[in-house]
């Protein structure tokens, strides 16, 4: 069978060797899944065949960009072939006047900010993984990230898609212009985390980039008076472009290793941008400065230039592996609050924690209520694992208990599908479960996830085994993207 | 009366209640669409009656067809199957309106003027400036898919809308996203629902994103005498840090039908005639923020204008600006006014592309004989209307081949067209959708999924879903 697959794509690009597949069990999640093979498409038509294949012997598929998925969305859960975007990495066209980039599903998130910056312009959306994610991944995800606070998530600036379906069947949907007549089908297939069809080509929009920037660091003595900032903030009106938060032993651990000049003596820090034309920032950066001092903070800093800028970034975009190196197994939980509840949750959240056993570390984007409460633990000590697990679970039911949400951006993938009721009723999955199959018939596309598989709610599955911060495997990740920069280069128009 | 509608309104009001129904065709008269009156109107007072309704209509294969105040029932074509106006206007109430996380829960059949003054009071407001605002509905808002002028700042309903309860074509409920802004459970079928024209289900309750009004605000119109300059003028500020809320290009024809005397709903709208021109191409941007950030943002508007060549601008007060927003917000019942056979088509097109738009419009009218307007926003939407100036069978020819001509400029422009507002005499001349779209056999597929007896309006929707 596999020598189909060899047809299609060329022998050197499938993997079917154990000791190749083993780095493809993973992704940035504690889940595993192994593919029985993987491949790698460099163009539609390969991608087409690949699903045609699929579908004529029965083998699930699953899509997958760079494995930095923190919910397992690319493992395959069921076996079967993996399809790696890597090789289809390449920026297509931009449209500079009309703010607009069509791209392969590969395309590195960053990739994309760097090469429309000289125009002035960007990709808004930014994980904290753009270094390593992919564009296709983000779609299926619907990721956000810190900027996303002001300039909406992924679905926000995605206006075209072209999908393969499992049928093999290739459908346009959307456009480069706004409002496509019928049914908002990218709206439906943004967020649907590789379930609905392969997506083989993306239409996004562009941003302009802010005329001015200003960063600040707003450092405090507990997380209570952070967190009441950030209530302040939302509640005047201010909607900063990132508005971050980092506790006390979160800084403690990512100052040790990154070294930003973070101050190690405080129970909580800010990390909050705005931008805008020059006059909208300053006054924005005086009412944030005026907010945190009201709500006590010890001192607000404004970066001075671009390098103590990137310095605060980087602190904030390295901090998952940072933790990494401190415990052998971190979990990192994602869930969203009303934002008005912050200051209450954070501190049950502490608890919840003690009661495990557990310090629970929290950096996160608080603009939006988007918690990611860190739980560092080692597996090698019994009983650990489960009650890491337990915690992260009672966090989650927390959240959805304060009218949150079980995930803001990681997905559901594997991780969280017996999580799905405790938000959702038997009706609304079954009719998502119909719309699934409206477009994933056979169930062969990316079979096992979002759904619940058993009828027991309310906790995070077990996994078989796990592995450290989310970090994801490097071996994995590099092997195929970035082969291509020329060709990216010189297809611009 | 006869037996049958007899029949289905004493089971409608089994339901909803003698008081909440009718299959009296003097009642029934007022929800006609396109000349179809139905059997029967049931008023629910709520999702679970709703979903009795509906299942009691799938059972029967009777066709339902829902509205709020019925401000945009007219949009879509005729329904192929008639029996129930389900009307939603009893599911008023606000759920949850928490103005310290901007977010906002409310039933479908609320008022957009009510829920408008909610919000103001916490000086807060939905950027959905939607026209019909005193009586339109919130749910028939989302579901007509209507757009805003206001989406040049703040994106359209799919940008803020974060969940909703619905009851799908089996009389199921069921409901997707959520109440936080931020949230990637499961599927946005919510956003499917956006345009829809109750295709797929029938919305009880909605949850959005709310947003600060602006500590000020303030506006700008800047005038040429040829389009070229208006145009040039919209694509300098889409590469210019100064950032619009709002953002048109109104044709001289256009301006005149906004800018008359104009009441609407019973209500006098404020006069604009003192300083909006009606000669020439009229560019306006509105915008909010400090006095300061509005004195640059006219300076550089100011700066632009004089680059494209403006015979003329005018900086505009907060008053002004209001009274221009209500004017745009409420284009499409006064385009309608003006005309008894007023036919709106909407386009969409790369921002770079909506001359081509506008040539086509001014063929087109030319060619027929029939006056057209031009209303374009900074995004790509350009509505030409085509306002004969009588409702006589002979001139719908013409006036088919008029709209149809600037939905295939729209195509051809690689962008979209469709004809939203026209008589009904018209809805089987022209390609009310378009030349059709190659996903069109996925959207039959999600039609499937969420209504398969196909009872929730037939035929009303896009490739005749
Ligand atoms: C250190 C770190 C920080 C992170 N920070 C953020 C953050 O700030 N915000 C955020 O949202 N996420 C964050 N993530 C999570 C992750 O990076 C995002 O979910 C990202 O979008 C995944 O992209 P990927 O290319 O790695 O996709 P993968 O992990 O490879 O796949 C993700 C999902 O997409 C599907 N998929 C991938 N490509 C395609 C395709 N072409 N067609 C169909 N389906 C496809 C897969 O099947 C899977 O379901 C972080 C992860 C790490 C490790």
């Amino acid at each position: 069978m596999i020598a189909g697959l060899e047809r299609i794509v060329g022998r050197e690009q499938v993997l079917t060797k154990e000791e190749e597949l083993r780095l493809y069990e993973y992704d940035g999640s504690v889940e595993t899944g192994r593919p029985d093979c993987v491949v790698f498409p460099g163009n539609k038509s390969e991608v087409v065949e690949i699903a045609r294949w699929s579908n004529r012997n029965g083998v699930p598929m699953v899509g997958r960009g760079a494995g930095t998925g923190l919910s397992g969305g690319a493992l395959a859960r069921e076996g079967g072939v993996q399809v790696v975007f890597s090789r289809m990495n390449r920026i297509l066209a931009v449209d500079y006047e009309n703010q607009r980039a069509v791209v392969e599903p590969g395309v590195v998130n960053l990739e994309l900010s760097r090469a429309v910056a000289r125009a002035g312009l960007q990709y808004a959306p930014d994980p904290s993984s753009q270094k390593s994610c992919t564009i296709g991944g983000n779609v299926s995800e619907n990721a956000g990230g810190p900027h996303t606070l002001r300039y909406g998530v992924t679905t926000n600036h995605i206006l075209g898609l072209e999908v393969v379906m499992p049928d093999g069947e290739m459908y346009r949907i959307g456009g480069a212009a706004v409002d496509a007549p019928g049914y908002d089908l990218v709206g439906l297939f943004v967020g649907s985390e590789g379930t609905l069809g392969l997506v083989v080509e993306i239409t996004a929009k562009l941003t302009r980039l802010p005329e001015s920037v200003k960063t600040l660091l707003a450092v405090f003595e507990t997380t209570d008076d952070a967190t009441e900032t950030v209530v302040a903030l939302t509640a005047r009106g201010i909607t900063p472009a990132a508005c971050e938060m980092m506790d006390g032993w979160t800084i403690r651990v990512v100052e040790s290793w990154i070294r930003a000049g973070l101050p190690t003596d405080a129970g909580a820090l800010l990390l909050i941008e705005v931008d805008g034309p020059r006059e909208a920032a300053e006054e924005q950066a005086a009412a944030v400065v005026e907010t945190c001092r009201a709500h006590k903070a010890r001192e607000v800093r404004t970066a001075k230039d671009e390098r103590e800028r990137e310095a605060l970034w980087k602190a904030r975009k390295n901090a998952f592996g940072a933790v990494g190196r401190v415990a052998p197994d971190c979990y990192v939980q994602d869930g969203v609050i009303p934002r008005t509840r912050l200051p209450e949750t954070l501190r049950r959240i502490g608890e919840i924690g003690k009661r495990h056993g557990f310090e629970v570390g929290n950096i996160f984007h608080a603009g939006d209520g988007n918690l990611h409460p860190m739980l560092c633990f080692d597996r090698r000590e019994p009983g650990t694992f489960e009650r890491a697990m337990a915690a992260a679970s009672e966090i989650i039911a927390l959240c959805v208990e304060l009218g949150g949400s079980i995930t803001g951006e990681h997905g559901v993938g594997m991780e969280k599908d017996r999580l799905m009721p405790l938000l959702f009723s038997e009706t609304d999955l079954e009719l998502m479960k119909r719309v699934r199959s409206a477009f994933n018939p056979s169930g062969l596309l990316n079979p096992g996830k979002l759904f619940p598989v058993s009828k027991s709610c309310g906790e995070i599955r077990a996994p078989a085994m796990g592995r450290g911060p989310s970090e994801p495997i490097e071996g994995a990740r590099n092997e195929r993207v970035g082969s291509d920069a020329e060709t990216r280069g010189g297809t611009q128009r | 009366m006869s037996g049958s509608e007899e029949k289905l309104a004493q089971s409608l009001a089994a339901i909803a209640g003698e008081a909440n129904t009718s299959g009296d065709p003097s009642a029934t008269g007022e929800y006609a669409i396109h000349g179809v009156t139905p059997k029967a109107m049931v008023r629910p007072a709520n999702a679970e009656e709703i979903a009795e309704i509906l299942r009691m209509c799938a059972a029967e294969k009777l066709g339902v067809v829902a509205r709020g105040a019925g401000t945009k029932i007219g949009m879509g074509g005729a329904a192929a199957r008639y029996d129930v106006a389900l009307v939603t206007t009893r599911l008023e109430k606000v759920h949850g309106y928490d103005p310290g996380d901007l977010t906002l829960s409310v039933e479908a059949g609320a008022r957009m003027a009510d829920v408008g003054k909610l919000l103001g009071e916490h000086r807060q407001f939905l950027p959905l400036s939607v026209p019909y605002q005193k009586r339109a509905t919130i749910g028939g808002t989302v579901a007509s898919g209507v757009d805003s002028p206001l989406r040049q700042g703040y994106g359209s309903a799919r940008d803020f809308l974060l969940g909703a309860e619905f009851v799908t074509g089996d009389g199921t409920r069921a409901k997707s996203g959520g109440r936080v802004v931020k949230n990637v459970a499961g599927y946005d079928l919510h956003k499917l629902f956006i345009g829809s024209l109750g295709t797929l289900g029938i919305l009880t309750r909605l949850n959005f994103k709310t947003f600060p009004v602006a500590e000020a605000s303030g506006g700008f119109l800047a005038l040429f005498r040829e389009e070229s300059g208006a145009i040039d003028f919209v694509r300098r500020i889409a590469q210019s840090p100064v950032a619009p809320a709002t953002l048109e290009i109104l044709s001289p024809a256009m301006a005149g039908v906004l800018g008359g005397q104009a009441r609407l709903d019973g209500t006098e709208l404020a006069p604009v005639e003192s300083w909006l021109p009606r000669s020439g191409w009229a560019a306006m941007a509105g915008f909010g923020g400090s006095e300061k950030v509005l004195r640059r943002f006219e300076a550089e508007l100011g700066r632009m204008a004089n680059e494209s060549g403006a015979a003329g601008t005018i900086a505009l007060d907060e008053g002004q600006r209001a009274q221009a927003e209500e004017r745009l917000r409420e284009a499409i019942p006064l385009l309608l006014e003006a005309s008894p056979a007023a036919t709106i088509v909407r386009a969409s097109v790369l921002p770079s592309r909506i001359g081509e738009i506008f040539a086509a419009g001014r063929r087109s009218g030319e060619k027929h004989g029939i006056p057209a307007a031009i209303l374009a926003r900074g995004v790509g939407v350009v509505y030409v209307a085509f306002l004969p100036g009588t409702s006589d069978g002979t001139i719908f020819e013409g006036l088919a081949a008029a709209a149809s001509e600037v939905v295939q400029a729209a195509e051809a422009a690689q962008g979209f067209g469709w004809i939203p507002w026209c008589p009904d005499g018209l809805k089987n001349l022209a390609t009310i959708w378009g030349s059709g779209r190659p996903d069109a056999a996925l959207m039959r597929r999600v039609k499937q999924a969420f209504d398969s007896g196909g009872i929730l309006s037939p035929g009303r929707f896009f490739g005749g879903i």
